[in-house]
């Protein structure tokens, strides 16, 4: 029998399997992660972006290898969205010697430069200005790429956010924003602390900006694919609000006193993996290829627990070796 | 005497504070609505209002130099920082602004403001969320720095700190917030700048200050079985500290161990030390020893972060040198 050709509906099928697949690993880890911090196996603030995927992994289908990211305090869904290997970021938020970084920095601090992706950040409003710099550096060496900077909501507040969007604009730098706007920060409502949007402030920075239901893998995934080509074909910056839900608390282990369970429950009908899978659904992709596509992800990150587990444990010795560049 | 957790009394003085002086004011992030990160502020809110307690956008730069501008126009504002590593964020606020009002200004104002801080690590919770900066703080004139280590401390350090009319950066380390110790029924204020005796002994002093005062202890109980009777003293002040109780120490025991979580290098152990030197150098029967943090950004890894933070082993080494 010929092949036939693909037509666009099934290149279109293809990516948002490839979309799914995607947040559904970002959900696997996720989801572990929170079981394995309950369990006591890993240490320190783990902070989840479960309901949170089809952003990292709508931005993250925009970007190449050579294009930069810079993240924040939740920021598995990017490093994995930006192609963080499984077994690296596992050994880091085990600290173990092999991790990413190294066992030195864990869930906060993921990092993987040689993928472009410059750092999850524990200082709100950090990765703003690493992310324009990115940029900056791009556009010196006259490279093509962009830098995506990854912010809450909540970053709004800080002036370097401000300074950021005045700054790319005036040098027209190859910088997307992605405000992942959840409508919290940490246990405030975001309505109650900002007085404007994040389309307002663009605005006035003169940064062409779009807003996007933030649970719609495809929708984020076509809208970043518009503005990074802009920002490529030398359009300056650009921003992209991510309208998104955060599902759990602030930090793993949060009992969320501070909202209404009514909310929560509400959150359940925008679920970003629950959406595309209708949508593949309805495109004729049975259950059962569903289900072995969320089995081959289990597998792998089950593998990735036990190799991390079995991981040797960071050194003191080379982590005070480490302190400078180039030896003490 | 009834028991209290160390963030409860910081409560309480917070509470009989604002009670106190209808100037008192509460900023930060988090800090009315739910209470504090860690819990601190709960229930102030229900009892001072909105216009006293106030919830703040994520804006550290801007809270901090509201509270200078505040502090310069009547109110005695107390702002939290909800990990010592922010106030990085907030740095021109504290260290331009703050700290140099009065005197820049001609003593025309005071600037009557504290900034609650905590310090420490023990979470692994990793390199920007576990640093002890108190020494960056007690070296600009102008401002001044507490750490207690009990609740009783952190009560009257809090009162003395929002009555003081200079700039306060008061270090809470977070391991300290759940003890639960004694406290005064009538509990009292703690001078900015005065020392207290934790443990009398007499074959070394063991200088420390918040939450290494329990390392210091552990420490001294294992010295006490082979016979060396360690003397602790809390410092609880930073800037200013206590020198005369150093030297009084000193005088009994003439050998010097300097404890603290921060990193050792340029920390607030090596301004004790160099002073001491100076001052006490006729009191002094061997080298004074220093422990602190090794020169390392505080580490992720739960072996990592063990082996960094000073531990009573360290200290009892430290002691056995001075006692050579
Ligand atoms: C400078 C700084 N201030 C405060 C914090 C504490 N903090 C961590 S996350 C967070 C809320 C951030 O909200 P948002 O930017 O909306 O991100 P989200 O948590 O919703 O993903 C706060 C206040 C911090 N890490 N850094
Ligand atoms: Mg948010």
């Amino acid at each position: 029998m010929a092949k036939a050709k693909p037509t666009a509906c099934d290149n279109r099928t293809a990516r948002l399997r490839d979309l799914h697949e995607r947040m559904v690993l970002i959900r696997r880890v996720e989801t572990r992660l929170g079981e394995l911090f309950a369990e006591d196996e890993i240490p320190g603030f783990i902070h989840l972006s479960i309901g949170q995927e089809a952003t990292a992994t709508g931005i993250g289908a925009a970007l190449g290898t050579d294009d930069t990211i810079s993240s924040t305090h939740r920021g598995h869904g990017h490093a994995l969205a930006k192609g963080m290997d499984l077994g690296g970021f596992f050994l880091e938020l085990f600290g173990k010697a092999d991790g990413i970084c190294a066992g030195r920095g864990g869930s906060m601090h993921v990092a993987d430069f040689d993928i472009g992706m410059l750092g999850a950040n524990g200082i709100v409003g950090a990765g703003l200005p690493i992310a324009l710099g990115s940029a900056l550096a791009h556009q010196v060496k006259g490279r093509k790429s962009l830098s995506a900077a990854f912010f809450g909501d909540g970053a709004m507040g800080e002036g370097v956010l401000h300074e950021c969007l005045n700054l790319a604009s005036i040098w027209s730098l190859p910088v997307l924003f992605v405000c992942e706007n959840n409508g919290w920060g940490e246990f405030s409502p975001s309505d109650k602390m900002l007085a404007t949007t994040p389309l307002k402030l663009a605005a006035a920075f003169d940064v062409p900006a779009k807003s996007v239901d933030g649970n719609d893998v495809e929708a984020v995934a076509d809208l970043a694919g518009t503005l990074s080509d802009a920002i490529r074909a030398g359009k300056g910056p650009h921003l992209l609000e991510c309208k998104t839900t955060r599902v759990l608390g602030h930090f793993a282990g949060d009992p969320q006193k501070y909202r209404d369970p009514a909310e929560i429950e509400a959150l359940a009908k925008k679920d970003p993996i629950l959406r595309a899978e209708r949508k593949l659904r309805r495109a004729g992709i049975s259950a059962g290829d569903l289900a072995a596509t969320s089995e081959r992800i289990d597998n792998a990150v089950e593998a990735a627990i036990m190799q991390a587990r079995n991981g040797a444990n960071a050194d003191f010795a080379s982590a005070a070796a480490a302190v400078y560049a180039g030896g003490a | 005497m009834a028991e209290m957790r160390f963030m409860q009394a910081i409560n309480r003085a917070l509470g009989d504070a604002m009670e106190a002086d209808a100037d008192v004011v509460l900023l930060g992030e988090d800090i009315a609505a739910p209470g504090g990160p860690f819990g601190v502020t709960r229930g102030l809110l229900d009892r001072f209002g909105e216009s006293r307690v106030r919830d703040t956008p994520i804006s550290e730069a801007t809270i901090v130099g509201a509270s200078v501008g505040a502090a310069l126009s009547g109110l005695k504002p107390v702002v939290e920082i909800m990990f010592m590593d922010f106030m990085t964020v907030a740095m021109d606020a504290v260290v331009n602004q703050a700290a140099k009002a009065h005197f820049m200004f001609g003593s025309q104002r005071p600037v009557p403001m504290v900034i609650r801080t905590p310090h420490g690590g023990g979470l692994n919770a990793g390199p920007q969320h576990s640093q002890c900066l108190e020494a960056w703080f007690a070296h600009v004139p102008g401002l001044k720095v507490v750490c207690p280590s009990t609740a009783a401390d952190a009560y009257g350090l809090m009162r003395a700190a929002i009555e003081d009319p200079n700039p306060v950066v008061f270090v809470e380390n977070k391991s300290l917030y759940p003890i639960k110790e004694d406290f005064p029924d009538e509990p009292s204020h703690v001078a900015i700048g005065a020392a207290t005796i934790a443990r009398k002994g007499g074959d070394l002093t063991i200088v420390t200050y918040g939450a290494a005062r329990k390392t210091a202890t552990d420490a001294a109980d294992i010295l006490a079985d082979d016979g060396v009777s360690a003397e602790i003293l809390d410092l609880r002040g930073i800037q200013p500290w206590d020198e005369a109780a150093v030297l009084a120490s000193l005088a009994k025991t003439h050998r010097l161990v300097v404890l603290h979580e921060a990193v050792e290098a340029f920390g607030a152990g090596a301004e004790i030390a160099a002073r001491i030197a100076d001052i006490g150098f006729d009191e002094l029967d061997a080298p004074i020893v220093r422990v602190g943090a090794p020169f390392m950004p505080s580490p992720f890894g739960r072996g990592l972060e063990a082996e960094y933070i000073p531990n009573a082993e360290r200290v009892v080494a430290a002691a056995r040198r001075v006692l050579e």
